[in-house]
């Protein structure tokens, strides 16, 4: 058992056919991806690698091949449509990989998202992965490998550089999740992490994150209070400039500036690991 | 993307929220001839730039005359403010200040709504206040599928305890305010403060905006108003090519494929190498990055005077390491670095990456490993190079 999906997810493609979408489904299938069929309004009818069934709706495509999870690799300004379509077709979980959305936008499709009971991962995210099963986005298969350690993180390639480092260390991995780093998302850490501690297969977890938001802040809260299995963490940005500021307003919502500092404290509090160094962390969890 | 004072106020009016009428000045003279026009007995001189504090540098000062505002004009323009020079002032009729509101719109990130923060005792120390009085900032989370609702703002007016004549003036501007901040794709508008004037009526006497990056492609009007003489050029052609850069102090330039990493890689120099062997810059080359960004992006990175060594880090996913490598060598030829240079290509045609590189046979090259070993040699390199 993993979290989020298995081999069996049946899964579609939204933006099957563009460059980014084609390249990725077929890394996807030949990771062992249950990719069941893809949906470019216009292209109804016609065959993706003569193997996988373009419709022109999500609704089409459900109803045809009983899809329960979808992939939306569309531009910006088709993506928040992507996602509200997906919920109305009835998919159960939606994976949104891009970046540059609006965030007046994703704040109405994750409203829309909520409504439905519908779980969205992303947007600007990299998906997530289930080793040697089958992944649904951009993560390189390289980094992983079946395991006991549970990892999410906020950024793409940071987790590939701990997932390749787990896999050095002989560790792998339950499933690998990229929750994305945009002000508005549809998963958090807390939802992962609450997923990572009642799987049965994954024994302890890595969480990622930067500076900036408050969602580090909150994750360390979940963590002292609800979670049993250890927890090692990397923020990365300790040497970044202050972000944005966002006026008085931003301190006042978040109750702090968001930095390295403040973040590394509270997960330090809340007893997780902190690492300096994210090549540590899996040494961390070996002593753990 | 930051607005300037004006230029959010100005934004405000055209949604009916009353400011006052000033105008911008890019001379001393200008400022004179508006000062002259607003026909009041005090005016304000601003500085207009992205920082704050602008008030406490001496950027902002009253003047009783049209001659004392160019005076104050002459020793404003051209005012180092943290960094930044000041190119314009905005020219403000003196207010009648009888008390001070707080009032803005923002993002909440955790609850994904705008949210309003509203006081009725606005001013410099806000956050102060939001830490020792919290009970004092009104909170009103607003739906971002139907919008501010007009029960929201009486709600809001009511819980901020304004007198029942300020009721209709001050919803009429929450409304607005929020019409402007959902029109404008905005992350942040501000007015700090909204003064209550000795007549009663209000007026937002300093605003701030700030627009969503990634709406900017359909806010065009509102895009047109970057203000790039606060960037640098290498600033600028780093935008234009899609990569995210910002200047520091190390000496050690990074070239890192996504933020997150690009963050640790910056983080991993000064672990070991401290301060003075810390990051010379952010740079993100994005993903999917071509030959094309990596050569811009070594070019820029080598522009700057500090750096004594370029460390580049990849982490292939969507980016491909023989495109970072290709890329690598084509701006190499051009720019022929003095700097000693570590590589790490890791994941995507990693090994076609490196064999690219092997072949080129770079002086000053070193390949490394782990990240571990990629700061460290970065570290020792510029040291080195001492």
């Amino acid at each position: 058992m993993a979290i989020l999906g298995n081999k069996d997810t049946k899964v579609v493609v939204q933006g099957i056919t563009g460059g980014q979408g084609s390249f990725h489904t077929r890394l996807m299938m030949e990771y062992g991806t249950n990719v069941v069929g893809g949906v470019v309004p216009g292209k109804g009818g016609q065959w993706f690698d003569d193997n996988v069934p373009v419709f022109d709706t999500v609704q089409a495509a459900v109803e045809a091949t009983g899809a329960t999870a979808s992939m939306v690799i569309v531009p910006a300004p088709f993506a928040p449509d992507g996602i509200i379509e997906a919920v109305d077709a009835g998919i159960e979980l939606i994976v949104c990989l891009t970046e540059h959305i609006p965030v007046a936008d994703m704040m109405k499709a994750t409203a829309h998202v909520k409504a439905n009971g519908a779980r969205l991962l992303g947007p600007n995210c990299p998906g997530f992965l289930v080793p040697n099963q089958m992944k649904i986005g951009i993560i390189p298969t390289m980094i992983a490998q079946p395991g006991k350690v549970g990892v999410v993180s906020k950024s793409g390639t940071l987790t590939y550089e701990v997932g390749f480092a787990l896999m050095n260390a002989g560790m792998g991995q339950s499933t690998i999740v990229g929750i994305g780093g945009d002000p508005v998302i549809g998963t958090s850490f807390v939802d992962v992490l609450e997923m990572f501690e009642n799987d049965p297969e994954t024994e302890s977890v890595v969480l990622l994150g930067e500076i900036g938001g408050n969602a580090e802040i909150v994750a360390a809260e979940y963590i002292e209070k609800h979670m049993s299995k250890p927890v090692a963490a990397f923020i990365a940005g300790q040497t970044a400039p202050p972000g944005k500021r966002m006026g008085h307003a931003g301190a006042i919502v978040e109750g702090g500036e968001g930095t390295a500092e403040e973040k590394n404290k509270a997960l330090a509090d809340a007893g997780v690991l902190v690492a300096k160094n994210p090549e540590e962390i899996p040494e961390l969890l070996k002593n753990a | 993307m930051k607005l300037h004072e004006y230029q959010s106020k100005f934004r405000f009016a055209e949604f009916g929220i009353p400011i006052p009428k000033g105008k911008v000045a890019t001379t001393p003279e200008e400022a004179m001839t508006i000062a002259q026009e607003l026909d009041s007995n005090v005016v304000v001189v601003k500085a207009q730039v992205h920082v704050g504090g602008r008030g406490k540098a001496g950027g902002v000062k009253l003047a009783k005359s049209p001659a004392e505002a160019k005076e104050h004009a002459e020793a404003i323009l051209g005012m180092d403010i943290k960094g930044l020079t000041v190119e314009k002032v905005l020219i403000d009729p003196g207010a009648d200040i009888k008390d001070e509101i707080y009032l803005a719109i923002t993002n909440d990130r955790s609850a994904g709504m705008p949210l309003i923060i509203a006081s009725a005792e606005g001013g410099m120390d806000i956050e102060e206040l939001a830490k020792t009085d919290p009970d004092k900032i009104v909170r009103e989370h607003i739906d971002p599928i139907w919008g501010l609702k007009s029960y929201q703002a009486n709600s809001v007016a009511s819980r901020m305890n304004l007198s029942r004549e300020q009721w209709r003036p001050f919803v009429k501007i929450l409304m607005g305010l929020y019409q402007c901040f959902a029109e404008s794709d905005a992350e942040l508008a501000e007015i700090n403060p909204l003064v209550v004037q000795g007549d009663g009526s209000l007026l937002a006497v300093d605003g701030k905006m700030i627009i969503d990056d990634s709406a900017l492609p359909r806010q065009k009007k509102l895009a047109a108003m970057r203000d790039s003489s606060e960037e640098g050029e290498e600033e600028i052609l780093a935008r234009e090519a899609g990569i995210s850069y910002v200047k520091l102090d190390g000496t050690i330039g990074c070239m890192v494929n996504g933020a997150g990493l690009a963050m640790t890689t910056m983080d991993m120099t000064k672990l070991y190498g401290g301060e003075e062997y810390g990051p010379a810059n952010f740079l993100d080359i994005g993903g999917g990055a071509t030959p094309e960004t990596v050569a811009t992006a070594l070019k820029i990175i080598l522009s700057d005077e500090n750096v004594k060594a370029v460390l580049i880090n990849i982490f292939g996913g969507i980016t491909r390491c023989d495109d970072v490598a290709n890329g690598f060598i084509e701006a190499y030829n051009i720019v022929q670095p003095d700097v000693p240079i570590v590589m790490r290509l890791q994941g995507t045609n990693a090994k076609e990456g490196r064999e690219i590189i092997e072949n080129a046979n770079i002086p000053n090259l070193q390949s490394a490993e782990t990240l571990t070993d990629a700061a460290q040699k970065a570290v020792a390199a510029a040291k080195g190079g001492n």
